[in-house]
């Protein structure tokens, strides 16, 4: 299967205006609201005793030059883009001098490990589970799993992460309440126990997250087997005689399992906003964390930095779905364009 | 295969579609307990220092008391009825606005058309929860922030949705036969929106409703949850945000947690089930049983 060229384009092209409204949002915003953050930066310092009242003065004058404050609008716009299509997104106002770029660098390796496990597990036990379900030869107990699971998936996740940590790990100890790996051990990835350790952490955010997506895939799948199976081409394949596994997995397992694939291409924001909030919930070192941190501390180039780099992330996971989307199914042709 | 009228027809309904008679029963007690009760519980208990803190539930606090003092009891029925409120804001003014451009959209085409599908393909890309971060973020004054402002601002995001669909469905209808018809008849662009194509997506309409109400519903919780909004009041964001921030579960105030989130669960089951109940309103032929 080739893809047009005229498609990637149009695609790319797409992806660009993606990321140009978001740095444009990116900047309007603050300049809408009449919220001036180095103002509330340094009523904080003088607040906190760091500051006399002529030092604030130059204090501001010095901070409004650094961010570009002084120049006018169209020039702040411009430069603002540039850097931000360069993935130059300034420096973090609370923990100066680090640049939110360092910051992002620091924590999107967390948020990835326990997301995209969960995501995955979820994705494939989901499907299995809504196949078994909607295959009417398949037994009836399995549909004894759809209401609890449906309810599950209706709850968003970091509801969940409450009370899961409240019975799991403070009541039954057995998870770790916080963070991603224990204080008591040496941060070092090469070691086989600060592996165990992480993975110890990992697994009750990863279970809320995965709880609650659960529910979705199996009601999706579930829906298009019962679909499928109503086929003629089932109905031929039984007549020809076929074993009932090679019906379920090479007939109708096969033909559902696209359009599960552009969903998965679809809910990837929701995915990456839910585990935004349950890192907050579980104190995680990653990404969402860290944008949860920056918001309680107001500290704006963080905040933005982090959102479009998240959006950045997943326009391009997005792209990228669409790009193998034919090669999973041959009858997609961009021929029309 | 006549559908009841009436009352009747809708006993039948429920009755055909046990989720729809659940999901409106749990709302209707979400309601109440945020509504009547307001009567006899002050909303003085919801604010810090207004009783002892710290209490496991009992006779005289019902629900136990946070670590700052609030009144889980009065904390939870106006945090239900804020959250509720905030949704339902959300969820109008949100679909209210996709309905028209959708509408207008879908049926008349053109430039307006082009430039609507645009922004809306470029904004479903964003993550709507990522818009809203740095939307409410950056809103001053946040202190003053009350359930009218924190609902529109959820309605920013809340639009872009519905439009899509609605525009799908209006340009699936718009070559069918009815429609020809009415524009042989002589009617206009507008009369042939209002006079046949809104009663034929109204039922499309209702489930979309319940769906746009529940999204401001879960943005709403997901900014408050991460401190964004009135930290003042007591919405049942705010109360997560709370219970996080004093560490209640290092505590062991199980009250503290575990009620918030049976309320928060029992308003997102309401909406499931409400969307599961009306599935065969929007769609009859989904109808199992006659």
């Amino acid at each position: 299967m080739r893809i047009p060229p005229s498609y990637v384009l149009k695609r790319i092209g797409f992806l660009v205006a993606v990321l140009f409204t978001a740095a444009t949002i990116n900047f309007l915003i603050p300049k809408l609201a009449p919220r001036d953050p180095v103002q509330e930066l340094i009523n904080q310092r003088i607040a906190s005793g760091g500051l006399t009242s002529e030092g604030a003065a130059e204090f501001r004058d010095s901070l409004r030059t650094l961010y570009g404050l002084d120049k006018p609008l169209w020039q702040q716009y411009l430069t603002y883009i540039w850097n931000t299509m360069r993935f130059d997104l300034g420096y973090s106002i609370v923990d100066y001098p680090q640049r939110v770029s360092t910051i992002i660098g620091q924590t999107v390796f967390w948020t990835l490990g326990f997301v995209f496990t969960s995501t995955i597990l979820a994705f494939l036990l989901g499907t299995v589970v809504g196949a078994l379900v909607g295959w009417s030869k398949t037994s009836k107990w399995f549909s004894w799993l759809m209401p609890p699971l449906a309810m599950f998936s209706a709850i968003p996740g970091f509801i969940l992460a409450l009370v899961l940590i409240y019975y799991l790990a403070f009541k039954a100890q057995l998870f770790p309440l916080r963070g991603g790996y224990s204080a008591t051990i040496d941060k070092d990835w090469s070691n086989p126990q600060f592996l165990l350790d992480v993975l110890h952490h990992a697994l009750l955010p990863g279970l809320s997250m995965l709880l609650v997506s659960l529910g979705g895939w199996a009601l999706g799948m579930r829906s298009m087997m019962v679909t499928v199976e109503g086929q003629d081409y089932i109905t031929f394949a039984e007549a020809k005689g076929l074993r009932g596994s090679r019906i379920f997995f090479r007939y109708a397992l096969r033909n559902t399992l696209l359009p599960q694939v552009t969903s998965l291409a679809m809910q990837l924001g929701l995915i990456v906003s839910g585990a935004t909030l349950v890192e907050s919930i579980f104190s995680y070192p990653g990404i969402g964390n860290r944008l949860g941190g920056a918001i309680r501390a107001l500290d704006y180039p963080l905040i933005y930095g982090i959102v479009f780099f998240l959006i950045v992330g997943i326009a391009l996971a997005t792209l990228i779905v669409d790009l193998i989307y034919p090669f999973l199914d041959p009858r997609i042709s961009y021929s029309g364009g | 295969m006549q559908r009841g009228q009436g009352f009747r027809g809708f006993l039948n309904y429920i009755r055909r579609n046990p989720a729809f008679g659940g999901g409106l029963v749990l709302l209707l007690l979400l309601l109440l307990f945020s509504t009547v009760t307001t009567i006899f519980i002050p909303k003085e208990g919801a604010y810090p220092l207004a009783v002892m803190p710290k209490q496991a539930p009992s006779a005289e606090y019902p629900f136990g008391t946070d670590s700052v003092g609030r009144d889980l009891l009065p904390t939870l029925v106006y945090g239900t009825q804020m959250t509720l409120s905030i949704g339902m804001i959300a969820g109008v003014v949100g679909l209210g606005v996709g309905t028209v451009l959708g509408f207008m959209t879908g049926y008349f085409g053109g430039l307006f058309d082009t430039i609507v599908k645009f922004l809306v393909d470029v904004l479903m890309t964003i993550p709507s929860f990522l818009l809203l971060i740095i939307i409410a973020s950056s809103v001053p004054n946040p202190e003053e922030m009350g359930i009218v402002r924190m609902g529109l601002i959820l309605s920013i995001v809340a639009w872009v949705q519905p439009t899509r669909a609605i525009r799908a469905q209006v340009m699936s209808m718009r070559e069918r036969a009815f429609v020809m018809m009415a524009k042989l008849s002589g009617m206009s662009g507008m009369e042939i929106i209002i006079k046949e194509l809104m009663p034929n997506l109204m039922p499309y309409l209702a489930i979309s409703l319940a769906g746009s109400v529940n999204g401001g519903v879960l943005g709403s919780l997901g900014l408050q949850t991460l401190g964004i909004g009135n930290l003042r009041e007591p919405s049942l964001g705010m109360t997560i945000y709370w219970l996080r921030y004093y560490n209640a579960f290092l505590q062991g105030y199980w009250w503290w947690i575990v009620e918030p989130v049976v309320v928060i669960a029992a308003i997102f089951i309401a909406f499931l089930l409400l969307s599961i109940g009306l599935d065969e309103f929007a769609n009859p032929r989904t109808r199992r049983t006659v």
